[in-house]
């Protein structure tokens, strides 16, 4: 029900938010603008297929959206190939960031835990910088993209592995671990910002987390990536739920703790580093998100994953139009934070908190 | 053959130190059997060794003949279940959802629970006296009604074999002898139980059997009245002991001696931290 309500707002906030900007168009004329673009292979699929039961919901689609509405193709253009494909990938990456948020703090049970804890985030920055300071090209072609999810990658693997003695990750060492490489990785890259010259600007406006320069490529690489793990973790919310009572309680139930801790964490390390690619260090979403829902529908991870992801979406939604509505364009990183903290804080206030 | 647990010669250390020297036991169906022994004499280690937590270093447990080891938690879930000393229930989880989680052998990965997942539920909940706060948070419980609530738990998991790790340590006598009541229904159902116990009386008055265990070995076992009389009760606790009938059940009672008179044995030993 939740999950219902949520994907509504995710629906609504994505349409206001892309009339929102230098040219102000009404949210009506944006989800025509929407419903003409879905028109469209439906149309192509129709007049090649002829009639057919299959065809019948594409029939009612045009029926609903009759051959477009009229609107203006200066706005067509704009929600099209400016705002939407940012708005897009803006909820995909809160929907990454909130998913890996929800699953790091039930399998830590630790509410300090966010996605950037087993140190995901930092080796993702560190390849990111370095693609953009180092003085020669990196080998292979790997792109700024590339070298950001390929460190966060080996920083997260490189964590679980030294974490794992004989089998078995314990968690608390895993945090530990984490913090220690995440407090490295923040050496190596505040020694490359320090050596950066010219491309400094472009490094810090990077480490705040920003959307800029979004395009159908990116929303399409973050569409295959994204949903498919997102249900993957969902799939574990049972386990997941389990190990919050203990992982010897766990192995008893009948859970194979290490192995659904292997999956958990390598699943919300790509989320992880997937998201930190396509759109920088984006701090906040990921530990802030999982908690208001939390508070607001309760600690089972098969409702909590997927309402967290899709309050994730939309949160990170909106704190990007709020980021790109001013006349400076602000980090969308620096939003997300001075707008998530003071709401944390009125949950915190308002309802009763209990642990995690 | 109608035991339905086997354990030969379990051997298990732990940092170095020999926590089990060679344990064997077997347990048959409708069966009760009381593991009683002093603070450290690695009664919860056998327990995890027993249902599959914890491999191990030699011998080997046997389910229904079926070695242990060579099976997934998940098969093993479905034989053994296990009532924990603590667990953490600081998430505000209601009653009716910690007791799902015993259906946790059963359900798939991607499939959802099914209606005999929820009759098991039920039964569970109606055997261990817990249906009646079924949607209550289990962090608003008290001690007692929060072991009942992990009983129903285990009971859900439909297992043969029930295993118990002090489940009446922390509780009052009220809660205690409920509890074991109720321990004692699921044993007339024919399951096996195998229980932890550390108050003596307790042990001696529902258990069919009782297994002393002291410094990783078995130093008595038997009917409870011969445990309790044997020297080797003495030796295992350190402390001379006194054993009387309890008058009103009728049962083997057991007081410690010291110079300074005679204390009952619930002063003794603190349970098992873990």
């Amino acid at each position: 029900m939740y999950a219902v309500a949520l994907t509504g707002v995710l629906a609504l906030v994505v349409t206001v938010s892309a009339g929102v900007g230098p040219v102000s168009i009404p949210a009506v004329e944006v989800a025509q603008v929407i419903l003409n673009a879905v028109r469209l292979p439906v149309g192509v699929e129709f007049t090649g297929g002829g009639s057919g039961l299959l065809r019948v919901p594409s029939v009612e689609i045009l029926t609903h959206a009759p051959f477009g509405f009229a609107v203006d193709d200066t706005h067509t253009a704009i929600v099209r190939t400016v705002r939407l494909p940012r708005i897009l990938l803006a909820a995909f990456v809160g929907v990454a960031l909130a998913a890996a948020g929800t699953v790091m703090q039930g399998f830590f049970r630790n509410p300090m835990a966010d996605p950037s804890i087993v140190g995901v985030s930092s080796g993702a920055a560190t390849g990111a910088v370095a693609s953009i300071v180092l003085p020669f090209a990196l080998p292979f072609g790997i792109g700024l993209q590339l070298a950001a999810f390929l460190g966060g990658i080996v920083a997260g693997f490189a964590v679980y592995l030294i974490a794992t003695r004989d089998g078995r990750t314990p968690t608390a060492t895993l945090l530990l671990v984490g913090v220690a490489i995440q407090t490295l990785l923040s050496a190596v890259v505040s020694a490359m910002i320090l050596f950066s010259g010219d491309s400094m600007r472009r490094v810090v406006f990077w480490l705040m987390g920003h959307l800029k320069n979004a395009g159908w490529g990116d929303v399409a690489a973050a569409a295959v990536v994204v949903p498919p793990l997102v249900v993957a973790l969902a799939a574990y919310a049972r386990d997941l739920n389990v190990l919050l009572l203990g992982e010897v309680d766990a192995s008893a139930l009948g859970v194979d703790v290490e192995r659904s801790k292997r999956a958990l964490l390598a699943i919300s390390s790509v989320l992880t580093g997937a998201a930190v690619a396509v759109a920088g260090v984006i701090g906040f979403v990921g530990l802030i998100v999982p908690h208001g829902v939390r508070l607001l529908v309760g600690p089972d991870h098969r409702v909590l994953l997927p309402t967290s992801a899709l309050a994730g979406g939309s949160f990170l939604v909106a704190a990007d139009t709020v980021a790109r509505a001013g006349t400076i364009e602000l980090p969308v990183g620096i939003v997300t934070a001075a707008a998530g903290a003071p709401f944390f804080l009125y949950l915190l206030r308002t309802r009763e908190v209990y642990e995690l | 053959m109608t035991s339905v647990l086997d354990a030969t010669d379990l051997r298990v250390r732990l940092g170095g130190e020999s926590v089990l020297g060679g344990v064997s036991l077997s347990v048959e169906r409708g069966e009760f059997v009381g593991l009683v022994g002093p603070n450290g004499a690695g009664k919860t280690t056998l327990l995890h060794t027993l249902n599959g937590t914890r491999l191990p270093d030699a011998g080997a447990v046997r389910v229904d003949g079926e070695p242990v080891g060579g099976q997934s938690s998940r098969e093993v879930a479905r034989q053994v279940a296990t009532v924990p000393q603590e667990t953490t229930l600081s998430f505000s989880f209601s009653v009716a959802d910690v007791v799902e989680m015993g259906r946790t052998p059963y359900v798939s990965r991607f499939g959802t629970t099914t209606p005999a997942d929820h009759e098991a539920v039920e039964r569970a909940m109606t055997a261990a006296e817990v249906a009646e706060f079924a949607d209550r948070s289990v962090q608003t419980l008290s001690g007692g009604e929060r072991q009942r609530v992990l009983l129903a738990r285990a009971l859900a998991q439909e297992t043969e074999t029930l295993l118990l790790d002090e489940p009446t340590a922390s509780l009052d006598i009220n809660h205690q002898v409920r509890t074991l009541e109720l321990v004692a229904d699921a044993v007339a159902d024919g399951r096996a139980v195998v229980a932890a116990i550390h108050d003596l009386d307790l042990a001696a008055r529902y258990c069919d059997r009782l297994l002393l265990l002291a410094d990783g070995g078995i130093r008595a076992a038997g009917e409870p009245g011969s445990v309790l009389a044997s020297d080797a009760l003495q030796t295992a606790f350190g402390v001379p002991t006194e054993l009387s009938e309890d008058p009103t059940t009728g049962t083997p009672r057991v007081t410690a001696v010291t110079d300074r008179g005679s204390t009952p044995s619930e002063d003794g030993p603190a349970p098992d931290a873990e």
